[in-house]
């Protein structure tokens, strides 16, 4: 089921168009990967999608229903961690979440029960009774992010979730994330490729307030396979009589072969001319009998996808 | 409508425990209470005029409130916007109004416990002579409306800006504003220029003048009216402004 669906998202400041045309659809179970550069729309189109702004135009329907006309009931289904984790500095960390607790329609029985699950999910048991002011820049975003979990809502909407958290700490974040991701429709944006790997089924890549990508990482990383350098794994020993044979077969001017270990070897292939044909190139590794793993062109890293999408999209 | 009210309260009584979290709270009572005792005593010649009544305590209000209310008013919404908790409380289940209102009745509810502070001031004009109690009990409600305009004004103008300074210094200048429309010497220029209604409107929007009256012990709906119409008003813009502004 969808939980989120917003269609035609734009809006501009002044002349400024920071989004531009943005449809996003959210089924429960999903984490959506929000990339982007810096002030490509990112945490906009979150504002737009929590309430928080007006879109210029485009419909947001929140649990099916309409953000527009109903906005108090829209907003319960949503927490959200702003960009910076925003707080009350003057309150410590029980008095926070109990305000937001409270704002969100929790009864004290209930309230208690989840501040309690807060402490242990989010390991703020030390600072409960810091003021906010005191705290560590990481902990102050782990207080942001109680405050968006307090009401256990069905979306969440976190910018930046892990950004000035330790290795540590974004190891856990992460795995949290994960955790609760299975009845939840989450959105979380990032400047961390590895991490939409690690816990997003699907990456949309915003540039200039345009969605340039909507992809699962894995199709992602299909899409933008490298198509100059074909890669063959197999398992084999290969000497050097074998390996003189096998670059002599294949008509390509760079063959490398790489030892992976005992067994298993890589067979590089690419050519300084043209792309090489992988369904010759199998053709011939066959005919040496070799047991292959696995063959396909060199993947890109999600690392490199973005840098093409976003910059390709800036120019043109 | 319980919901309503019940998350309009959460955000009141947050905003006036705020008040207590530091020691601005206790500095801003010491210094309400050192003023309005020392304006009293010394600037108002209380034991010279011989008479046992608080005009001389309640003269000083509108001056008073004109630096005080902004000092209590002015972070209520440029707080918010500088440190982008207004992003939390907007996606929050509740309305603008809702978050207008609680607080600005907590920076309400907080001038009201300076003022029952001052009681001890009441106390020694009882125990001096035999002051009329109606006059001053209409006096302390008169000061306390007064101070709700005030602060709906300084709520209001502390959404315009992220600078809590800024808040105060824009909430004073208007404040003296609405105070100095009574005076004889503006209306007078004014009036030489203008039709009479445009006068009298301005005559009529003075604080001064209508806490003159109240002052005097008479309590007439008009006045009423006055400041709790300026205050809905304030609110109602306040509203507006907050919607306009949040995301700047
Ligand atoms: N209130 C505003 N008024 C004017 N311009 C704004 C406003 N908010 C955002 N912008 C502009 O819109 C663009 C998109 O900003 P946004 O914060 O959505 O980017 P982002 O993708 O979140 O970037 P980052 O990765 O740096 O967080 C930026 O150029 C920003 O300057
Ligand atoms: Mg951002």
């Amino acid at each position: 089921m969808q939980l989120i669906k917003a269609k035609g998202l734009c809006k501009s400041f002044g002349d400024f168009i920071a989004v531009d045309n943005v449809d996003l659809e959210v089924s429960r179970g999903e984490v959506i990967g929000f990339l982007g550069p810096n002030g490509a729309g990112k945490s906009t189109t979150m504002k737009i999608l929590t309430g928080f702004l007006e879109p210029d135009s485009g419909d947001i329907l929140i649990n099916n229903i309409d953000l527009k006309s109903d906005p108090l009931k829209a907003k319960e289904f949503i927490g959200y961690l702003p960009e910076g984790a925003p707080s009350y500095s003057d309150m410590n960390v029980l008095e926070f979440l109990t305000f937001v607790g409270k704002m969100r329609g929790l009864k004290s029985n209930l309230l208690r029960t989840r501040l309690g699950e807060m402490a242990n999910q989010i390991s703020l048991k030390e600072v409960w009774n810091k003021p906010i002011e005191t705290l560590s820049k990481g902990f102050k975003r782990r207080v942001g992010i109680a405050q968006a979990l307090i009401h256990d809502p069905d979306i969440l909407i976190l910018d930046e979730p892990t950004d000035g958290l330790d290795p540590n700490q974004k190891h856990e974040m992460r795995n949290l994330i994960k955790t609760i991701s299975k009845n939840k429709a989450i959105v979380i944006s990032t400047h961390i490729l590895e991490e939409v790997e690690a816990v997003c089924s699907r990456a949309m890549i915003i540039a200039n307030g345009k969605l340039l990508a909507n992809e699962t990482p894995a199709n992602l990383e299909k899409q933008f396979a490298n198509k100059d350098i074909i890669t063959i794994k197999v398992f084999n020993k290969i000497n050097d009589v074998l390996a003189k044979n096998l670059k002599s077969s294949l008509n390509y001017s760079n063959i490398k072969i790489e030892k992976l270990d005992k067994d298993t070897n890589r067979i590089l292939v690419s050519d300084a001319k043209k792309a090489p044909d992988l369904n010759a190139v199998l053709k011939q590794v066959n005919k040496f009998k070799l047991n292959i793993i696995e063959a396909g062109f060199v993947k890109s890293s999600l690392e490199e996808i973005f840098r093409k999408i976003t910059t390709t999209n800036a120019s043109s | 409508m319980k919901i309503y009210l019940e998350k309009t309260y959460i955000i009141f009584d947050r905003e006036l425990r705020g008040y207590f979290r530091t020691p601005l709270a206790s500095i801003f009572l010491l210094v309400f209470l050192a003023l309005s005792s020392g304006m009293t005593f010394f600037l108002g010649r209380f034991f010279e005029r011989d008479q046992a009544d608080l005009t001389a305590f309640f003269a000083w209000h509108p001056w008073l409130f004109l630096i005080l209310m902004p000092a209590i008013g002015m972070r209520l919404w440029a707080e918010e916007r500088r440190s982008g908790t207004i992003e939390l409380l907007i996606t929050l289940p509740v309305t603008n109004m809702q978050l207008v209102v609680g607080k600005f009745l907590a920076s309400w509810i907080f001038t009201l416990i300076a003022l029952i502070l001052t009681m001890p001031i009441w106390v020694t004009v009882n125990y001096l002579g035999d002051p009329d109690n109606n006059v001053i009990l209409i006096s302390y409600i008169g000061s306390w409306l007064m101070a709700g305009a005030f602060l709906a004004l300084t709520s209001c103008l502390s959404a315009l800006t992220k600078n809590q300074v800024i808040a105060f210094i824009i909430s004073s200048i208007s404040g003296f504003v609405l105070i100095m429309a009574g005076f004889n010497l503006v209306l007078s220029s004014v009036r030489s220029w203008t039709p009479t209604w445009v006068t009298e409107t301005i005559g009529s929007m003075s604080f001064l003048s209508h806490f003159s009256r109240i002052q005097m012990g008479v309590f007439d709906l008009r006045t009423l009216v006055f400041f709790v119409s300026m205050i809905i008003l304030c609110i109602w813009i306040n509203v507006q402004l907050v919607q306009i502004k949040k995301a700047d």
